[in-house]
């Protein structure tokens, strides 16, 4: 049948041709724009529309061009993959977000590695050396897509806890890491030499080296790293779509793949330097658990830990409070619960402020997401250099599940992993409480001097009922 | 040759277009960038066109499977971390009527 459909002759664009060309500019013009528009907060959603009319003309005109067939599989591609996509979208938790989006990234980059394969198996079939400049593009990009493919599936199993987020590191990793590659490159290498007959064996060995090192490149890194990680990856799956882009001579794809992977790129850096580390040093260092135990200040030091209707006490007689979300906000799904807290507390004209860590949560953004979720005012949510200036002001800042964006060692020990990070400096206000599950940790693993402060009181429940308990203490004052 | 020149103005405009963003908008923006690479699933339109064996099929059509929900489902997601934003987008938006005047400028 799918033959029969082939001989449908949709073709009227010559691939390459001016029709072609002039409809692929005005699509990549689009995804420009869009992306341009994507950058201030009220063209956002507008910038978003337009991606999409960008993507629908690349897709129509590709449809259209000479050569397309196979009609039956690709509108069965087309359904099984929007189908799945809609589903999928309307599906996922607001708190899952970054793990949905490592997932698409994934699949993007899975997309980039068969099609590499595919088209290796149609330089082959036709009997001739496959070109190096469509040769090598193939291979690069088939290297790429299978890493970013893995290395994306090990992102969504952390962060959606499937597999333990702390970093899983193997002795002698690095060793095994380097090897790997150099293995890759060699296959690589042998495969274009040998391009009038290359070896699918060796191909299909390079493909699963990949899948392997994406593996091993992501299981170490924590979880509090993820973001910069998916950014990353997301930066590489662009790259590799640019790559097919040569090797199909396609320059939709590789002005859309390069666009990604440049603004990928910086986008990485952005979010990287928000946490004060190089994307080297979260890559190699396996930093966010080795020092954990080793670190960590051992003794038994005496904190105040407090009720739910003695933090109810101390909010409500407060002039100002500044809440300061984390992703333990996000994990006990408690943003409407924190706002019915801050919704008593104005009605008691109480001042309230939400201070966003620009890397609280999993993803720069996470905590701004949660918190329109559930309402809150967008002129309430404050950035960290806007509310640090007054924190000596504030009556009683409360620590929702975070941890490291808060610790004053990122300002007082230079010793310490997170040394010069920014931070909410909390521990300027007067008094302080952190509701958190346990004193254990965050994901950078080191200890926190917030908690043992004569001024902090330390909340220790599920964020959720801790809120719903404290809203409702208050209501009864 | 081209295509090399094509690449280099490409990542040019990509670093340029990206310099300024405010970290509220570091999520969806790295969701509509990730739905862009979803262009690949071009890539699975045109090698199925020359597919010529079971296994060429059954790749051709997991890749555009692929790429479709890369697709369908990043600008969906990045809809809807935007809807949350715009649902109450500041009252007093002042702004509201420049970004097509700068935006003009720098396309």
């Amino acid at each position: 049948m799918a033959t029969a459909l082939s001989q449908m002759p949709l073709a009227v664009l010559d691939p390459g041709g001016a029709g072609a060309t002039a409809l692929y500019i005005v699509a990549f013009s689009l995804f420009i724009l869009g992306v341009r528009r994507g950058t201030h907060p009220t063209t956002a959603k507008q910038g978003n529309l337009i991606a999409v009319a960008g993507m629908a003309i690349a897709v129509a005109t590709t449809l259209l061009l000479d050569g397309i067939g196979n009609w039956g599989l690709i509108v069965g591609g087309l359904a099984i993959g929007a189908a799945v996509g809609v589903i999928a979208s309307i599906r996922v938790q607001m708190t899952a977000m970054p793990q949905m989006v490592a997932l698409y990234n994934g699949v993007g980059g899975g997309a980039v590695a068969l099609i590499a394969w595919s088209e290796l198996r149609h330089g082959i079939s036709l009997g001739e050396a496959i070109p190096l400049d469509t040769l090598i593009p193939v291979l690069f990009s088939m290297v790429i897509g299978s890493v970013s493919f893995w290395g994306s599936n090990i992102a969504f199993a952390k962060l959606q806890g499937l597999i333990p987020t702390r970093p899983l590191a193997v002795p002698g990793q690095q060793v095994v890491n380097a090897l790997l590659l150099i293995g890759i490159v060699a296959a690589c290498v042998s495969l274009a030499i040998d391009n009038g007959d290359p070896s699918q064996a060796i191909f299909i060995a390079a493909l699963i080296a990949a899948a392997v090192l994406g593996n091993l490149v992501v299981l170490p890194i924590g979880g509090a790293d993820m973001p910069v990680v998916i950014s990353l990856l997301n930066a590489f799956t662009g790259i590799a779509a640019a790559a097919t882009g040569f090797a199909l001579d396609n320059v939709a794809l590789i002005v859309a793949g390069t666009l990604v992977g440049s603004s990928g790129t910086i986008l990485t850096m952005k979010m990287a330097t928000a946490m004060n580390r190089s994307v080297a040093n979260i890559l190699f260092a396996g930093f966010g658990g080795a020092p954990a135990g080793a670190g960590g200040v051992a003794e038994e030091r005496p904190v105040t830990s407090i009720g739910a209707q003695d933090a109810a006490i101390k909010l409500a007689y407060a002039d100002s409070v500044v809440i300061v979300p984390g992703y333990g906000l996000a994990v006990a799904q408690a943003q409407h619960a924190i706002k019915e807290v801050a919704d008593e507390l104005e009605k008691r004209g109480v001042g309230v402020g939400y201070a966003i860590h620009p890397v609280a949560g999993r993803m720069p953004g996470h905590m701004n997401v949660l918190l329109a979720e559930a309402d809150v005012p967008y002129e309430q949510l404050r950035e960290m250099e806007e509310i640090n200036p007054e924190m000596p002001r504030t009556d009683v800042a409360v620590v929702v599940g975070a941890n490291d964006v808060v610790n004053p060692a990122a300002k007082n020990d230079p010793d310490s992993p997170i040394a010069g990070m920014p931070i909410i400096e909390v521990d300027e206000a007067r008094q302080v409480i952190v509701i958190k599950r346990s004193l254990s940790p965050g994901f950078a693993g080191i200890d926190n001097d917030l908690f043992y402060e004569p001024n902090t009181s330390m909340l220790f429940a599920d964020a959720k009922q801790a809120a719903t308990e404290i809203a409702a203490e208050i209501g009864q004052l | 040759m081209t295509e090399i020149t094509i690449f280099v103005l490409a990542a040019f405009v990509g670093f340029e277009v990206i310099s300024k963003v405010p970290t509220t908008l570091h999520t969806p923006l790295m969701s509509q960038t990730n739905a862009i690479h979803g262009i690949v699933m071009l890539g699975g339109l045109i090698v199925i066109g020359h597919a010529g064996d079971p296994l060429e099929y059954v790749i051709g059509t997991i890749a555009i499977a692929f790429g479709t929900i890369n697709i369908v489902g990043g600008f969906m997601v990045t809809d809807r971390i935007l809807g949350m934003f715009t649902r109450k987008a500041k009252p007093s938006a002042p702004s509201a009527s420049r970004p097509g005047a700068d935006g003009s400028d720098k396309g």
